[in-house]
């Protein structure tokens, strides 16, 4: 579903921030990305549905490559899922209108169809009586699981997520990983960069280790939280694992 | 200082009405002045933050130009020399035979050179809200106009509408420099009044009045606007 080859991507012209990276997603596949901060999970996440364009090497999402002239990056993004850390919400529009608003600018769906499927993914995300708020008059975990069905509207193939927990209160972040275990569930194709090695151990076919912009272990779940290889992944476990 | 105060000239003919038609002069170049910066400096605004450095290129062009040489300057350039350097038909039509060449000359000049702070307004704006959107947009699958249009714009409006404001005050008040040029707006009317009847304080003073009044009639009328359109759950920013 999702391959990456070889990606490199330099920031200006010293700063490397992807070195050589390559990974694949199978369909149905859910795989967690881990590493320490700046390691570059953020831009590897975001070069697979061309947010950050890369220096060379290849992406190819369900048999479309994002390098090649005649793609449409933009019918290509409608096709992938994204939900970012900060929630990224409309702030001007109400719930509902968020998750209408692509169905009905990018995929050309009625009013009425995108206000069935909003309504049907508000439920499902357990927030049907917010249906009218607005994004500044909801509790973070609320704004995340927005997000993911204002993702969900689109009827993605794939889904990714980047730290989609990282910036909310301890106390919600189970509702969030609630839905998203559910998605998992469901077969959804899935690229998660997170620290919640709960979820990991409990959803995620393979962990993916980066540090300083590389891959440096990329594995089986069981086997990375079992005996991770690399003596650098070993020390960031142990690290997150014990506070 | 032997001054006869007369107040009673203020509501005489024909000064009262003179100072009546410099007052819809002013508003009608400052209206007009602001229709172009507006619209000019947004398109600008948006060439500055886009994906494109052709068309980020031609926003910083034109606003450290128009930006950089005093109002004044750009007022006599366009009404002096710029209908010099047009080819000959074109430069006596700009100087004589469109109509109204100076007052249409003031509103361009103004126009131009308020659009270049406009646009840096609207730039703002647009980066105060965010690489964030413009992501959660463009991950959708809404195109970069799209989500100008749907996402970026109504935002960043939202946050300028303070600066703008003072912007378009800031237009009410230099329109008074379109009267080096000949135009007979507000304030030439009020110097025309104090050279038939040398009753100078009373005119300024009355000028005076009529600016601020101006002033704060727009300053409340935009910080209704500010409340009508801040989004539920946040403040306006407050006033201009
Ligand atoms: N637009 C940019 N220009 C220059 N450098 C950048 C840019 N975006 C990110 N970087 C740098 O690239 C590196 C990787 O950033 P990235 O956000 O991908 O890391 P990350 O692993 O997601 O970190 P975090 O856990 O803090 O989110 C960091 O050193 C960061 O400072
Ligand atoms: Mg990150």
């Amino acid at each position: 579903m999702i391959e990456m080859m070889a990606v490199n991507k330099w920031y200006g012209k010293d700063f490397q921030v992807l070195k050589d990276c390559s990974l694949k997603v199978a369909k149905g596949e859910v795989i967690v990305v881990c590493g320490p901060s700046g390691s570059g999970k953020s831009t590897l996440i975001k070069t697979v549905n061309g947010l950050e364009p890369i220096n060379s090497g290849d992406i190819v999402v369900d048999g479309v490559s994002i390098t090649a002239k005649s793609t449409n990056l933009d019918k290509m993004r409608s096709r992938i899922g994204m939900v970012f850390q900060n929630f990224e919400l409309f702030p001007h529009m109400n719930v509902t209108d968020n998750i209408e608003i692509g169905q009905i600018k990018v995929l050309g769906r009625s009013d009425e169809e995108a206000s069935e499927k909003a309504a049907a993914l508000l439920k499902r995300v357990d927030l049907s009586e917010h249906a009218l708020k607005f994004p500044s008059q909801l509790s973070g975990g609320q704004q995340q699981r927005v997000a993911i069905a204002r993702g969900l509207a689109m009827e993605p193939m794939a889904m990714l997520f980047d730290e989609p927990t990282s910036a909310l209160d301890p106390e919600m972040i189970n509702e969030v990983l609630d839905v998203m275990v559910s998605l998992a569930g469901e077969g959804m194709t899935m690229m998660v960069v997170t620290h919640e090695m709960g979820f990991a151990r409990k959803v995620a076919d393979r962990v993916v280790f980066m540090d300083y912009g590389e891959i440096v272990e990329d594995a089986k779940s069981d086997d990375f939280f079992g005996s991770p290889r690399s003596a650098r992944a070993q020390d960031f476990l142990s690290k997150i694992l014990n506070h | 200082m032997n001054y006869n105060w007369d107040w009673g000239i203020l509501f005489r003919d024909p000064y009262a009405g003179w100072i009546l038609e410099g007052l819809w002069w002013t508003i009608v170049i400052s209206l007009l002045a602001w229709v172009i910066a507006f619209t000019l400096g947004s398109i600008l605004g948006v060439f500055r933050t886009t994906s494109s450095p052709i068309l980020r290129a031609i926003g910083t062009c034109y606003v450290e130009l128009f930006r950089n040489i005093p109002i004044l300057v750009q007022l006599f350039l366009w009404y002096f020399v710029f209908p010099e350097i047009l080819p000959d038909d074109w430069g006596r039509w700009v100087k004589r035979d469109m109509p109204a060449p100076a007052m249409t000359t003031a509103i361009v000049a103004l126009g131009l050179y308020t659009a270049s702070r406009v646009c840096e307004q609207v730039r703002s704006g647009i980066e105060a809200v965010g690489v964030g959107q413009r992501q959660a947009g463009r991950a959708i699958g809404m195109t970069e106009p799209q989500v100008y249009r749907h996402i970026l714009l109504p935002n960043a409006y939202r946050i300028i509408i303070p600066p703008l404001t003072s912007e378009f005050l800031t237009i009410f008040k230099q329109s008074s420099l379109a009267l080096t040029i000949g135009v007979v707006e507000l304030t030439a009317m009020t110097r025309q009044i104090e050279e038939y009847t040398f009753q100078g304080f009373e005119a300024f003073t009355a000028a005076t009045i009529v600016y601020s009044l101006v002033t704060f009639t727009v300053m409340f009328l935009m910080r209704f606007v500010d409340k009508r359109t801040a989004l539920p759950g946040t403040f306006a920013s407050g006033g201009a």
